[in-house]
């Protein structure tokens, strides 16, 4: 079981390359096989970015992955063997579609692409849509305009297994979907999971949707990774102060118990030159000047779980962290 | 204590009619609101919820056709001119978007609209209007608004620049105030500081609210009364606290179920079947009982009435959950 992890670290700060925006720096995780890591964050905190990197849609400036122990690029897997691999779904069903193809020819093109024949990729095909719950009779020739949303999004998903990926990354898949057909698609995907065997990345603002469907939990925040654990201890008992204020920030779905203080004021700074040392530091009320000063690492929290914060980092220098630095 | 009514609707129906389609977006709509009631329009895309609104203040684009009644504090809006509109948006009622740069002026200063639309509506001098401007921005929380009552839409942040278009949408004191998913495209964090703001200022200034979204967390956050829109028809209405507890209406229901929750996971989530219907081909009885399970032979002959099915409570169903027996888990 062991031998068979799977590791995606990324390491390194990228650096666009008109303005310098530190989308995504220095991001390191892993995920494991058959599991889900829910990715959550605000708008530019680089969750799409770190989806792209790693479907390598975009070249990271430094940082290194490995899919199953294979390394991708130096000699290791190919970017044709990494996208028969990895898969994606985005947010925007229509605009990820060819408004020119049919179902069957939008499934059947990546198929192509990857050397399969013409009528084994149509049989294919079929298949796939079987299993998102289109009916090929009805579907397999049907264009984008001519479906609804859900549909749409379904043979989004389609495509996305087709090749038989074992990872697929999910980025905003269903935030775009009405609520009542949301739900059709989050159960579709939960069972494609099972019955394929996938491992996914779910990437989402939505932290109800995040909770519903992620066996763990990375919170990002202005392109670093601010918190990572098992979701239920990260919704329950999370350890940076960012963390906190963002699910304080959930609207209550009871009237009875409305929201009354802000839990988090002011918007995110400017990615293109975030504050020093934390980047959380100038909307944090737990600021003090080591945080400014010195960039926090992710420092232990209890099992898999993992917080970059002075505050819960033993020896920090931080007044209420423990320590040291505490006791002295 | 029975108030007059800012707003009264009457059998409200938009149809969008040219050479190719004639579209019945909104049908048969009827409310009224007081001062200082806020009543959340909850739909999903194609409910009508968003030109239900546009409608009371008549910003729909010509091909739709309006029939029924509106009055928008005693004023019939609907047989008004032009002119006569000018007077009623902004002073009656004023609205805010989803997107604050369709209501902000790339190329003018905040300060500078602020002040025009106060100059223009109120007849006052610039240097008065100005002066308003930033007792607004200070209203609005805009921090350093003096400094900020010169900056242009493209220099404030997403947070601030709705803060501004809101602060815009004040300058003439509505007694209506209309949002259209105002936070929908916000953060987290953020989106919660413009509801908060929001349910303060609607709260001080005692107007009247109407809040057009399609997440029930928000209608939570700010409602009083909630109305449930499917295919252009309300479905449901009354007090939000009891609509979501104990919803009446099948669709509502359905909809509140297959909204994931803190204590969905895990859990199947029992999803509405199918998809809302089009418009151009909507069903001869009740728009809802394709996807419905509790549907009956009377449901597709005609379009069910609204009946009450509680206090303070109507539902568009000719076979209602009764609101005593529906307590969801």
């Amino acid at each position: 079981m062991e031998g068979l992890r799977k590791y995606f670290p990324l390491r390194g700060p990228l650096g666009n390359v008109n303005a310098h925006v530190q989308a995504v720096d220095g991001v390191s995780f892993h995920v494991a096989k058959g599991e889900t890591l829910g990715i959550v964050g605000e708008s530019g905190c680089g969750k799409s970015t770190t989806a792209r990197l790693l479907m390598r849609l975009i070249d990271p400036d430094a940082g290194n992955m490995v899919l199953d122990g294979d390394p991708i690029g130096h000699g290791g897997l190919t970017l044709r063997e990494l996208r028969r691999t990895m898969q994606m779904v985005f947010q925007d069903s229509y605009a990820s579609l060819n408004p020119r193809h049919t179902a069957t020819e939008e499934i059947t093109f990546g198929l192509r692409v990857h050397g399969i024949g013409r009528s084994e990729a149509r049989e294919q095909a079929r298949s796939a849509l079987r299993l998102v719950g289109l009916e090929p009779d009805m579907f397999a020739d049907r264009y984008p305009h001519e479906m609804s949303g859900g549909q749409r999004q379904r043979v989004n998903i389609a495509r996305g297994i087709a090749l038989n990926p074992r990872v697929l990354i999910l980025d905003e898949s269903v935030s775009a979907l009405d609520k009542s057909v949301q739900a059709q698609v989050l159960n579709l995907l939960i069972d494609l999971k099972e019955r394929l065997n996938l491992t996914y990345l779910f990437i989402s603002h939505d932290l109800n949707v995040v909770h519903h469907v992620s066996d763990r939990v990375l919170v990002m925040y202005l392109g670093k990774v601010v918190e990572v654990g098992p979701v239920e201890r990260i919704y329950q008992a999370a350890a940076h102060p960012y963390t906190r204020a963002l699910f304080a920030s959930r609207l209550s779905m009871d009237p009875r118990q409305r929201v009354d203080a802000v839990p988090l004021v002011g918007d995110p700074p400017n990615p293109v030159r975030p504050p020093s040392g934390c980047r959380f530091r100038t909307r944090c009320e737990m600021a003090e000047a080591v945080c400014a000063a010195v960039e926090p690492i992710l420092s232990e929290q209890g099992a898999l779980h993992e917080a970059a914060c002075h505050a819960v980092t033993p020896n920090s220098g931080h007044s209420r962290a423990g320590g040291l630095a505490h006791a002295a | 204590m029975q108030r007059d009514p800012i707003v009264e609707v009457e059998d409200l129906s938009v149809r969008f009619v040219n050479r190719d389609i004639d579209l019945s977006v909104v049908s048969g709509v009827s409310f009224s609101l007081a001062a200082g009631e806020v009543l959340c329009l909850l739909g999903e895309s194609g409910s009508g919820k968003s030109v239900t609104m546009r409608a009371l203040l008549r910003l729909l684009p010509p091909h739709a056709q309006i029939t029924g009644r509106i009055r928008l504090a005693g004023r019939d809006v609907i047989g008004m001119s032009e002119r006569q509109l000018e007077s009623v948006r902004g002073p009656v009622g004023a609205m805010i978007f989803q997107e604050p740069m369709t209501a902000l002026d790339p190329v003018f200063t905040i300060g500078t609209q602020i002040a025009e639309t106060i100059v223009s509506h109120e007849g006052v001098s610039y240097t008065d209007a100005r002066k308003r401007a930033l007792e607004l921005l200070e209203m609005v929380q805009i921090p350093s608004a003096e400094r900020r009552l010169n900056a242009y839409p493209h220099e404030l942040s997403g947070g601030l620049r709705q803060r501004a278009m809101i602060a815009l949408a004040l300058s003439c004191r509505p007694a209506l105030l209309l949002a259209d998913e105002p936070t929908t495209a916000l953060d987290a964090t953020v989106q919660i500081q413009i509801l908060l703001l929001l349910r303060s200022l609607q709260r001080e200034l005692g107007m009247a609210t109407i809040f057009v979204t399609h997440d029930i967390g928000v209608a939570c956050e700010v409602a009083d009364r909630i109305s449930v829109m499917y295919a252009g028809r309300f479905v449901e209405t009354g007090p939000v606290g009891d609509v979501i507890a104990r919803p009446s209406h099948p669709y509502t229901a359905g909809l509140l179920q297959s909204t994931v929750h803190a204590g969905s996971r895990g859990q199947r989530l029992p999803s509405i079947p199918g998809a809302p219907p089009d418009l151009a081909d909507l069903p001869n009885g009740c728009s809802f009982s394709p996807r419905c399970s509790r549907r009956l032979a009377a449901c597709d002959t005609s379009v069910p009435p609204l009946v009450g099915v509680g206090e303070d409570r109507m539902a568009r169903c000719v076979n209602p959950l009764l609101v005593a027996e529906t307590v969801l888990a």
